[in-house]
């Protein structure tokens, strides 16, 4: 039997992703969109489009600025919220930590990636957002493999990985109490290469930071870093200038860059294809421990 | 490329983490650092430990079990996959439903020491019941039965018998063993007796049948779409997921529940107006009359109705630790429609591993059984067996807000 009307793999993710995208303007009072700058993000928000264009969307962007962002991606995601015309709502991690919420990190990797929870909840809390939706894959990491696309967090953002809902078939349960919200992925079911051929296929803009371009940068077990004013420098530290890009952009002091001469979308799919190495392989959060990750949901993270 | 979905379900200790494992490496989808990780967590007689790739859990690395579904992904240049490692435990049966409901395929492994055990009856109900197009049956650790012929064929002989009672359209039998990758991506040199493909070469060549070539062209409204602004002033679009079949500008239209008529003026989608779109295509339609059409209502093309009925029967597994009890109230949600719902009866509980029907007054965690519904609203549904998206439902506890059942309409 031939079927002329088969829908391509990334079709058929972008179904599904607006589906869900949907299903929580519908289910939610008050939802938001977790929006970075970020290229996940980025696709999120043209899936939005997709969902609920030519009307708005029924939900404001939402970012959670840690104070060490690459200029780059803030940039982006300023300018792309100003261009679509949708509300975007920054909350900064300077504010929890100058109000005593959060404590920065001591040593010499600090970072400012656990204490993003606080801040993120106490947006939610102020918002009353009962939904946020998110760019996270799946394929990202070990922990993020078992999350539901509708994973719902109890009134202190925990995410409890043994008490999770059943999810059947394309059925979603966003039902909670009050002071509870529910995380939504719709791009769970895409892979780092999804995302990239999506963007090509739909001709998406990125911030340059995803493309190669020299960098002062520093070695730190053994992963390129970015030379910035939020990481400190010793003797030990030689800086040099590389052609780097950033396969995964966060903060710039948890983020290594790869060294690349990619240039251009269909460059960078050609690497990941031969890429040995995983996208959160040059994120030094991740490494901390076999479970950073999950312990980091369990305590409110995305 | 097109996607392929598929659950591997089994017993403790079969080796579905370390098939998955297998899989993944042996199509070079796991990555140095992956590797590098598993690697410092040390060794299982003498082999690289592949389980540790799929079980994402503190407690599960603990324990050495599965304890919920993971997601795991890989491609060929033919195919994307998607794997639901399901867990084995009868505790965590409806993980494995959660699992089972997305999948086109199921791969169910069985020891080949051990043979057809009770969970491999009971999964395989489970795979009837949910109505998978398709199922493997890996014999693994065909190893440590020195690759017998023998054993593979008793093993397949056993399960036919066992299978004749249930509604598996298609089951394929494949002797394998994850542990050293025989079967698994390349055809073994220790089984020269096999002259079947591997494992990823049959997922590779297997047809997927999918609902876009329904003659039951269904569409769910999610959202409607009214922009009110001065360009889209008299905009009213409704937004949803074709589950089955196709639409076509023009068509004359019902909607359900109310039964109100009227004809597709529009497709619309952020790239373009289009004249038809398929299932599972997420699109906009607008119609030629302003009739009263919300969320949970149903399109449909007229004279191809659906079901509709306040009276349902049904089966149900039943997903939470509080019992089922005739009388008990719910919300039930099926497609994009809530509607409230009481449990009429309950005729029988299946006993998955023997299929005998008992009379029961409760339904405990992780029974399935049949059950009678009456909701406060007409549902247009169809049968599960004829369209998944439109038969399937969830029933959820109002007061606790969890779902507590999955629910196939007959």
């Amino acid at each position: 039997m031939t079927n002329t009307h088969r829908l391509s793999h990334l079709d058929q993710l972008e179904s599904e992703a607006i589906y869900i995208l949907r299903e929580v303007a519908a289910q939610f009072e008050r939802p938001a969109l977790l929006f970075s700058g970020g290229k996940d993000s980025i696709c999120l928000v043209h899936l939005a489009l997709k969902a609920f264009r030519p009307g708005k969307f029924p939900f404001p962007l939402v970012h959670i600025d840690t104070g060490h962002n690459f200029d780059e991606a803030l940039k982006f995601r300023d300018e792309l919220a100003d261009t679509i015309g949708e509300k975007l709502i920054v909350r900064y991690v300077q504010d929890s930590i100058d109000q005593g919420k959060a404590v920065e990190e001591k040593g010499k990797f600090p970072s400012r990636n656990a204490i993003q929870a606080v801040t993120l909840l106490d947006t939610i809390a102020e918002f009353k957002f009962d939904a946020c939706i998110g760019g996270a894959r799946r394929d990202e990491e070990k922990a993020r493999a078992k999350e539901r696309i509708f994973s719902v967090r109890d009134e202190f953002g925990s995410w409890d990985p043994k008490l999770q809902r059943p999810e059947l078939w394309n059925i979603y349960n966003g039902k909670i109490h009050v002071g509870e919200n529910v995380r939504v992925f719709p791009i769970s079911n895409w892979t780092e290469l999804d995302v990239w051929e999506y963007i090509r296929k739909e001709n998406i803009g990125l911030p340059s930071l995803y493309f190669s371009h020299k960098r002062e940068i520093v070695w730190r077990e053994d992963l390129v870093f970015p030379v910035s004013k939020f990481i400190s420098l010793d003797n030990t530290d030689k800086v040099e200038t590389r052609t780097v890009r950033f396969r995964t952009v966060g903060d710039m002091t948890c983020t290594a860059a790869v060294e690349s001469e990619a240039n251009s979308v269909d460059d960078i799919i050609r690497e990941i294809q031969i890429s040995r190495t995983t996208e959160r392989g040059s994120r030094l959060d991740d490494k901390r421990s076999e479970a950073a990750m999950e312990d980091r949901k369990k305590g409110g993270y995305f | 490329m097109d996607i392929l979905r598929f659950i591997t379900a089994g017993s403790v200790d079969d080796g579905k983490s370390t098939l998955i494992g297998r899989l993944l490496y042996d199509s070079k989808s796991i990555f140095q650092d992956q590797m590098e990780a598993i690697e410092r967590a040390g060794q299982v007689n003498g082999q690289i430990n592949l389980a540790l790739l799929t079980d994402g859990l503190k407690a599960e690395r603990e324990q050495g079990i599965t304890i919920d579904v993971a997601y795991k992904y890989f491609s060929t240049p033919k195919r994307k996959f998607i794997i639901a490692d399901a867990p084995g435990h009868v505790q965590y049966t409806r993980n494995m439903v959660t699992g089972a409901s997305n999948s086109d395929l199921a791969i169910i492994l069985i020891d080949a020491r051990k043979g057809v055990i009770e969970q491999t009856y009971r999964h395989s109900y489970i795979v009837s019941l949910l109505r998978l197009p398709y199922v493997v049956v890996c014999v693994n650790k065909m190893d440590l039965v020195d690759f017998s012929e023998e054993v593979f064929l008793n093993i397949k002989q056993q399960y036919l018998e066992f299978a004749k009672d249930l509604d598996l359209k298609s089951i394929h039998f494949l002797p394998i063993s994850a542990l050293n990758g025989d079967n698994v991506v390349d055809t073994s040199p220790s089984m020269p007796w096999w002259k079947g493909k591997s494992l990823l070469h049959f997922l590779e060549e297997i047809e997927i049948h999918t609902e876009e070539e329904s003659p039951a062209p269904r569409f769910p409204v999610q959202n409607v779409i009214r922009p009110q602004t001065t360009e889209y002033h008299d905009y009213r679009g409704y937004a949803g997921q074709i589950r089955s079949g196709h639409f076509t500008v023009g068509d004359s239209i019902t909607v359900l529940p109310s039964g109100l008529t009227s004809k597709i003026k529009a497709i619309d989608s952020f790239d373009g107006p289009l004249t038809t779109a398929y299932a599972p295509m997420s699109i906009t339609i607008r119609l030629e009359d302003e009739i009263d059409v919300s969320r949970g209502d149903m399109l449909v093309v007229t004279g191809k109705e659906p079901k509709i009925s306040q009276d349902l029967e049904a089966y149900i597994c039943w997903m939470d630790q509080k019992v089922l009890t005739p009388g008990s109230k719910y919300l039930l949600r099926q497609t994009t429609n809530a509607v409230k719902a009481s449990i009429r009866s309950l005729e029988f509980r299946v006993e998955t591993s023997t299929h005998e029907k008992k009379e029961q007054t409760s339904l405990g965690l992780n029974e399935i059984g049949k059950v009678t519904i009456r909701t406060a609203k007409p549902v247009a549904y169809d049968p599960y067996s004829k369209i998944r998206g439109t038969g399937s439902f969830i029933l959820v506890d109002e007061g606790t807000n969890q779902t507590v059942a999955a629910g196939m309409l007959l």
